[in-house]
């Protein structure tokens, strides 16, 4: 969900987390969650409340592979690329899927709607090839079932 | 009322157990029929998930693997007597994957439902925290000294010495850290439990801090796991609500409270100083060591910094004794590992074993080869970070020390199994960019060395100077073995290093004329 950016909405979130213990990561988590990204204005607010530089905010979100620094398509599908997945056929079907769908890894569709994303394991590794389309998790993902799973978000 | 289990692990979920948990209630409502339908983790054999089972005055009757289709068919054949089906497994306990396994860590998931901590009670559950209450700290790490525990997340440092040593630091704020940051493909025993028996955890995590005298402890869970993630923390309130966290522990006293904190999709933070970093709202840039976490931890005090199946361990050593853990296992590998078959694997699952079984027994015959019916022609044990084994090294025991001396390692358990289709450059090349997109970046070999090592398998892979870039990475792995900072760097040679030692026409095929495809 991606929501305007808000001030008071930041601040509170920030509020909220600040008696915590190594609170960046939490709040930079429930900013993302809020605005569906880490806006500029973000960083520069909490480098102020918690008393860091803006650098070293910057540093961190850099660093995580989960923040974003642009807002992502309205759904997201995160293919695992990992070993368990590769040796059931996993990268075969996603080089299909790109393909068809004119997109890199990480990219998205033209009119907003799907941001296709690698992820290094969700734990299916038994169910392999898995992914996990918004919050669901899908595993046996064969390329028929990865097809039917576009589908519905289609 | 007859009670119907269905799990709700996120790998159930991922083939359809919410499905089929609905479909089962719409049926039992258009049938009259009560039912009391307990949702639980996973009994870990994913091959026959949706595993549904049925309460019998026998015991409890599986079937599976059922879809949504398999519902009314199952309702007219009686399943809720322990009927046959064509889906019909028996008694889930008789399984012969589940038969012959030690699950001593493992016990309870599958079994119980998640959050009832009154079930979790009546099957055992903190006992072994009243017996480490009575017993005091001292005889709490004796005990688990006894057990001969190690560290589960791959280092397999003895757990007891770890908890002395922060025992024994004359600084009064400490911490317990639980390394839930479960990366490694391959390996998913952190999720079941945190899915499957969050309490678990939660006491012996409780045990840890007691015997050390840590009053806060976090557990690092990885983002990619919500729904883990979610059952802890509704464990953990339960708990609290009990007595069991909070000011004082079983009104002992002593206070130790427990958050959950969330990854953020880096793999690094798995290494436990990275792991420390990013707790405290820092990128997670691996420390040099010394000095260690036990004294020097998480905001520079004494840490206890344990995998989650390490702590899992804790509640059996506690109420069963030391002795009772260490009767498991071989040499210095005392207890059970809880295996996990994964990938190209036909029976993939969870098997927790005592160490001392063969490789070859693990993969052949509790995994039954590979799903596609090819045969096995490599298995990737330990993760990203472990070693190829060829069918050749199947005769390797099942042990710290033994892996170690065929080159390879346990690491948190996993075992990823893949067919003869399989391209053993395009996986060595996979370690190296795996390296070059997880690296932390603070020392030079695994940084630099992990892009370059790509760069110089791609060169052999197309078929350039191969003799001599073969050579060139075979240097680099040493480079990046010895010069690395962490385990990230230090280990990705051995998948490489394997690959090139054990599949060595894989390497030169591009010279081949026949190579073109």
């Amino acid at each position: 969900m991606v929501r305007g950016w808000d001030s008071g909405k930041a601040e509170a979130i920030i509020t909220a987390n600040l008696p915590a213990e190594g609170a960046l990561l939490p709040i930079l988590q429930e900013i993302q969650a809020e605005f569906g990204y880490i806006p500029e204005d973000a960083v520069r607010l909490v480098a102020a409340r918690l008393n860091l530089s803006r650098a070293e905010v910057h540093g961190v979100v850099s660093f995580y592979h989960d923040f974003r620094h642009a807002p992502a398509g309205r759904h997201v599908l995160k293919l695992c690329r990992a070993e368990a997945c590769q040796a059931m056929g996993s990268e075969a079907n996603a080089k299909a899927l790109l393909q068809r769908l004119g997109l890199g890894w990480g990219e998205t569709s033209q009119d907003g709607r799907l941001t296709v994303e690698p992820v290094y394991c969700l734990g299916l590794c038994a169910c392999a090839p898995s992914a996990m389309l918004d919050d669901e998790l899908h595993g046996r993902l064969d390329a028929a079932a990865l097809d039917a799973l576009l589908e519905e978000i289609a | 009322m007859i009670r119907v289990f269905i799990p709700r692990d996120a790998a159930a979920l991922a083939v359809g157990a919410d499905r089929v948990a609905a479909a089962m209630a719409r049926e039992a409502q258009a049938r009259g029929l009560e039912i009391r339908m307990i949702r639980t983790g996973s009994r870990g054999m994913f091959w026959l998930e949706v595993l549904l089972e049925v309460e019998t005055p026998a015991g409890r009757v599986g079937y599976g693997p059922v879809t949504v289709a398999d519902v009314p068919g199952l309702f007219d054949a009686g399943f809720l007597t322990g009927a046959a089906h064509e889906k019909s497994l028996g008694l889930v306990e008789e399984i012969p994957f589940l038969a012959r396994q030690d699950r001593l860590t493992f016990a309870r998931c599958g079994v119980i439902d998640p959050l009832d901590l009154a079930d979790y009670r009546a099957h055992g559950g903190y006992a072994g925290l009243s017996r480490a209450l009575a017993l005091g700290a001292a005889e709490t790490i004796a005990e688990v000294k006894t057990s001969g525990l190690r560290g589960r997340g791959g280092a397999g440092f003895p757990t007891g010495i770890k908890w002395e040593t922060v025992r024994t630091a004359p600084v009064l704020q400490k911490y317990v850290i639980c390394n839930a940051d479960e990366g490694d493909s391959g390996t998913f025993a952190d999720r079941m439990l945190m899915e499957g028996d969050p309490f678990s955890l939660i006491e012996g995590m409780t045990i840890a801090a007691m015997a050390v005298g840590a009053t806060q402890g976090y557990i690092y869970v990885r983002s990619e796991y919500p729904h883990a993630i979610r059952s802890l923390n509704a464990a953990i309130g339960i708990a609290r609500a009990a007595g069991l966290l909070g000011p004082s522990v079983m009104n002992s006293g002593d206070a130790f409270e427990l958050e959950v904190r969330v990854g953020a999709g880096a793999y690094v933070c798995g290494e436990e100083t990275a792991l420390l970093e990013s707790l405290e709202g820092k990128r997670g840039m691996v420390r040099a060591k010394p000095p260690i976490p036990a004294l020097q931890g998480l905001f520079g005090k004494p840490t206890v910094v344990n995998n989650l199946l390490s702590f899992a361990a804790i509640p059996f050593i506690l109420e069963n004794g030391g002795q009772a853990y260490a009767a498991y296992g071989m040499g210095r590998s005392r207890g059970t590992m809880p295996v996990q078959l994964a990938g190209n694997v036909k029976h993939g699952g969870l098997f927790e074993t005592a160490f001392g079984i063969t490789l070859g027994e693990l993969v052949e015959v509790v995994g039954g080869g590979t799903a596609s019916g090819r045969p096995v022609r490599a298995v990737q044990a330990g993760g990203p970070l472990g070693a190829y084994f060829p069918p050749g090294l199947f005769n390797t025991l099942y042990d710290y020390e033994e892996f170690t001396a065929a080159g390879g390692l346990i690491g948190h358990g996993g075992l990823v199994l893949f067919d003869d289709t399989v391209d053993m450059a395009r996986m060595a090349r996979f370690a190296m960019e795996f390296c070059a997109h997880e690296s932390c970046g603070k020392c030079t070999p695994c940084r630099i060395g992990s892009t370059r090592g790509a760069e110089v398998i791609d060169k052999i892979m197309a078929g350039v100077e191969v003799e001599k870039n073969l050579a060139l990475v075979q240097d680099l792995c040493e480079t990046m073995k010895f010069g690395s900072l962490c385990a990230l760097g230090g280990f990705t040679p051995y998948p490489v290093l394997s690959a090139i030692r054990h599949f060595p026409e894989d390497f030169t095929r591009a010279q081949l004329p026949v190579a073109a495809e």
